[in-house]
């Protein structure tokens, strides 16, 4: 991404802790990453670096004992945090930031009709900043925001929009149901929509006519996505910008097809020499993702990583930038750098 | 000389449901594995491909002979497995072995690993004491795991771990087919090369045949020697893998190819989609299963099955689909688009 | 390890814990700390009614006897019944539990709809029923609460037999080729212990009440025995004024009860086999 665009959801050196009953644990050190408008943002890592806490703390849906203990997190220019305060939370989740959530078998309430809940959401944050229809009264309301959720149905094209609002969740296939938690996150017109796996759960050509419906409609209403992900054959179809995590700790960002084509940190060259699609002899990263009580000093790749020099254990490598548009925390590839 | 398949399965149909419960009311039926036939040679891998309800784990058991088959024959080195009751047939069959696709879920949660592999052994009437701590010692370091595992349960385990384990588990009886049902699913990209390394080291050391459950086509493609890609209950395309994965001839499994991500960034645009999700298993359409979804649909196809005929131009290879207009599709094809409805490219 | 620090937080928990234990230590030991031995069972007419004193701690009752001492001797009756009662109803409703949840079949539900028409029917009225049929006596009452009581278990069993049936670990024996005696006991029972413990602590405490409820009501106990139920039933016509006669005993009965369902409670969080570890 470039310096010149500002970034819509700029997230800066941002650390979560957790109080547990062995300690305190470091899920969040000195995440970095940057939103840009129109953009669609992977993150991807793997179970365990955190990529699932940083979109809590962005919504500000961080869970009981675990709390930010250093860095920024801005919409607009504007700072999120103090979002533990519920007000603000509850006024900037759904209605600026939308969330699509992972498991679409879950996450709608089954004893209601998916048209209540649908409403709810525009009920309490309006449909968007120009919305008109707040201070009328509640049955013209009403009506005013079921035609949008028809229209917003119909954009997520699922059949029979009108009918679908009498329906029941279980009536609905899973592909269907994640059409319709896409169309409860853009209920309120928000600038960011914030997606944590919304496919994992779901078949391969159902995965993409999802896929293709988010870029469809990021593309015609303008919003930016930051979608969270294990898949890189995910972020590769989809996403335009990547950012790398790992325990904790932002590798890598930048073009999908430059970190994809040219991984320049250890763990980025590593893991996609993993997938079946590149792996020669089929084997892994050896020593496992480093418990969160007890983080290696200095980059936490560092005890895996067999490029490592002194440097490694000194302190986080910061993120800066290298060639091809891209970010890298390493400290060995800022040696090579700098000539 | 060849000889015979060590599996070979022939219109075979597995049913769901029907029957009535006790004053309740009739349970419709579902043909979740509908007239299969395949062979399974000694020492391939075959992969079993599909999405959720195609019926490759209803299949699976079927074969695994914990679900009884309602016709058709099953023959295990050339012998009649079929037709048994549930128990007898998986006594026939205790040479196929089966991993979950949770192998951690597939523990007693109250037993340590130790415990539950001297019990499988137990069951199978290995009564020597010794004998039993050896055949374990010796399987926990095949599947690369020291002995200090014996004492762990079973939630202490990684993911991976939890596969190794549940590998041991049926290798140590000396299995000859093993079925592994989505052996990588939930496993992170780092470990799931490990597994995948694994699979392949112990195929060639035990000399074992494997029947590959997946949806993960980039794992199967690197994996297995043929493949046998599933839709409703069917098999609709058969064939060893780098023919079908370069030159898919039925409609679904060009769509099911195309449709799966790959690490070369940005074809979003240009994929054709599918339209509408896959009709209930329990209301199949008439003639092709496909044809519903299929943009090469005609009347024929919505009045007869397709059988599984050899696809002429690859009939050395062994390739087979079960389509009425495959060779339309392989002309279609040709010019590069794909002759399918969907959500056409923006 | 884990499991015992886990249990020492649980507050509730641990007073329920040293509940039962002073309990069960007056069962024990009961008959040596009574400070009146003779008036047990023994009336003295000229002592009727005395109000609670550095003497008669409970007081004494519309026969002279010691209150206290009764109620300390009447501890181990009450155990005694409430855990034959459990013991009895886990033994009947245990293995139908598991074996219809297990099984499918028209003897199955055979099993579960008896077990349902005694579900429905409230358990009082028909140990009374019972009781009454068989004769009074503590014998007959507590052949009433077992034969009504195992209905509880059975269900409870049932329900995380049919859970665990379609588990994976199930499906894996099933799969290896194990037995079905193998998968019911090794596998099964282990699995459903938990829910049993449960209940059958929250039973004891439930079976003691119920025992009181039958000893009130003239089925259990006969005179002259220490039951706490018996004991209410026979100072009842005294209220108000002798207040003591029928507080102390049915004081008794609480804590107990109190007791087992505190330490239930705190038993129902504890049992979880995710709580074990292999080494500590």
């Amino acid at each position: 991404m470039t310096a010149s665009a500002p970034a819509l959801l700029d997230v800066r050196n941002l650390s979560v802790a957790v109080d547990t009953d062995e300690g305190v644990a470091s899920i969040l050190d000195g995440v970095n990453f940057q939103l840009a408008p129109g953009s669609i943002h992977g993150v991807v890592g793997e179970s365990g670096c955190g990529k699932s806490t940083l979109i809590k703390a962005i919504l500000g849906l961080l869970p009981a004992r675990s709390r930010a203990t250093e860095g920024s997190v801005a919409l607009n220019g504007k700072p999120l945090f103090g979002l533990e305060q519920a007000s603000t939370a509850h006024s900037v989740r759904g209605r600026q930031i939308g969330f699509i959530p992972q498991d679409p078998f879950l996450a709608l309430n089954p004893v209601f009709r998916v048209g209540d809940q649908l409403l709810e959401a525009m009920w309490w944050h309006g449909a968007g900043s120009d919305d008109t229809n707040r201070e009328k009264p509640r049955a013209q309301r009403r009506r005013a925001y079921s035609e949008r959720i028809v229209e917003l149905l119909r954009a997520v094209q699922l059949p029979d929009p009108e009918l679908a609002l009498a329906r029941y969740p279980h009536q609905f296939s899973g592909g269907q149901r994640q059409r319709l938690l896409i169309a409860a996150a853009l209920a309120c017109a928000p600038q960011v929509v914030l997606a944590d796996e919304p496919t994992t759960a779901l078949d391969v050509t159902t995965q993409l006519q999802i896929l293709k419906l988010l870029r469809q409609l990021t593309r015609e209403r303008g919003v930016s996505m930051m979608f969270v992900t294990h898949d890189f054959g995910v972020v590769a179809q989809l996403c335009d910008t990547v950012t790398v995590m790992y325990a904790g700790q932002t590798v890598e960002t930048g073009p999908v097809a430059t970190v994809m084509e040219q991984p320049s940190h250890p763990y980025t060259r590593m893991l996609l020499a993993c997938h079946p699609e590149r792996s020669v002899e089929l084997k892994g990263i050896p020593g496992a993702v480093p418990s969160p009580l007890r983080p290696p000093a200095g980059c936490r790749f560092n005890p895996r990583c067999p490029e490592v020099i002194p440097d490694c254990e000194s302190g986080r490598p910061k993120l800066l930038p290298a060639s091809a548009g891209r970010h890298v925390a390493c400290f060995r590839c800022h040696a090579e750098a700098v000539p | 000389m060849k000889s015979g398949p060590i599996l070979s399965l022939e219109n075979v149909v597995s049913v769901y449901g029907g029957g009535r419960s006790w004053l309740g009311r009739a349970q419709p039926e579902v043909r979740a594995v509908d007239g299969v036939t395949f062979d399974v040679q000694e020492g391939e891998a075959l992969a079993l491909v599909g999405e959720s309800g195609c019926g490759k784990t209803t299949l699976a058991k079927t074969v695994l002979g914990l679900l009884r088959e309602r016709s058709g024959n099953i023959r295990l080195d050339g012998k009649l497995v079929s037709g048994l009751t549930p128990q007898q047939a998986r006594l026939a069959r205790m040479t196929i072995q089966y991993v979950h696709q949770d192998p951690g879920a597939a523990l007693d949660p109250w037993w340590t690993i130790g415990h539950t592999l001297d019990e499988t052994l137990r069951i199978h009437a290995v009564s020597d004491r010794a004998e039993r701590a050896r055949r374990i010692e010796e399987m926990l370091s095949a599947v690369g795991l020291d002995s200090s595992f014996l004492r762990r349960y079973p939630h202490e385990l990684s993911g991976g771990q939890q596969r190794r384990i549940g590998l041991a588990r049926i290798l140590i009886l000396h299995p000859r087919i093993v079925i592994l049902d989505e052996p990588t699913s939930g496993l992170d990209l780092s470990v799931q090369a490990t597994v995948l390394g694994l699979f392949d080291e112990l195929r060639h050391q035990f000399g074992l045949t494997y029947i590959f459950v997946s949806h993960d086509l980039s794992v199967v493609r690197r994996m297995c020697d043929r493949v046998a890609i599933m839709y409703l209950g069917r098999v609709v395309e058969l064939g060893p893998t780098e023919p079908i994965f370069r030159a898919p001839v039925h409609s679904y499994t060009r769509a099911l190819l195309s449709a799966s991500p790959s690490l070369t960034p940005g074809q979003l645009d240009g994929m054709p989609s599918l339209r509408d999700d896959p009709p209930s298993p329990s209301a199949v359409p008439s003639g092709c299963g496909f044809r519903t979804r299929c943009a090469l649909a005609d009347r024929v196809c919505s009045a007869h099955r397709p059988a599984l005929e050899a696809v002429v131009d690859d009939a050395a290879n062994g390739h087979m689909a079960a389509c009425h207009h495959w060779q339309d599709g392989l002309f279609s094809s040709a010019d590069g688009s794909l002759a399918m409805h969907g959500v056409g490219a923006q | 390890m884990l499991i015992i620090r886990k249990f020492l937080r649980d507050v509730p928990a641990m007073m329920g814990f040293a509940i039962i234990c002073t309990v069960i230590g007056i069962a024990v030991f009961g008959s040596m700390l009574v400070p009146h031995p003779h008036l047990v069972f023994e009336s003295d007419l000229l002592r009727r009614f005395e109000p609670p004193s550095a003497e008669f701690w409970f007081g004494t009752d519309n026969l002279g006897r010691d209150i206290f001492s009764r109620v300390l001797v009447g501890t181990q009756g009450a155990l005694t019944v409430a855990l034959t009662v459990v013991a009895v109803a886990i033994a009947i409703g245990v293995p139908l539990g598991i074996y219809a949840g297990y099984t499918t079949g028209w003897l199955s539900e055979l099993v579960m709809r008896v077990t349902d028409m005694f579900l429905a029917v409230p358990q009082i009225i028909l140990a009374l029923a019972i009781a009454q049929l068989a004769g009074r006596g503590l014998g007959s009452a507590m052949t009433a609460l077992a034969l009504t009581y195992w209905p509880f278990f059975c269900r409870t069993v049932y329900a995380e037999t049919r859970r665990l049936r379609h588990s994976v670990f199930i499906e894996a024996l099933e799969g290896l080729g194990a037995s079905r005696t193998r998968i019911l006991f090794a596998h099964v029972l282990p699995n459903v212990a938990s829910p049993i413990i449960v209940r059958a602590t929250v039973g004891m405490g439930f079976t003691i009440l119920t025992t009181a409820l039958l000893g009130f009501l003239g089925v259990g106990a006969t005179a002259p025995s220490p039951d706490w139920g018996l004991a209410i039933a026979e100072s009842r016509e005294y209220l108000p004024d002798m207040w003591w006669a029928a507080t102390f005993p049915g004081l008794a009965i609480l804590f107990t009860v109190l007791g087992f369902n505190l330490f239930g409670d705190g038993l129902r969080d504890l049992i979880d086999p995710k709580l074990r570890r292999s080494r500590s």
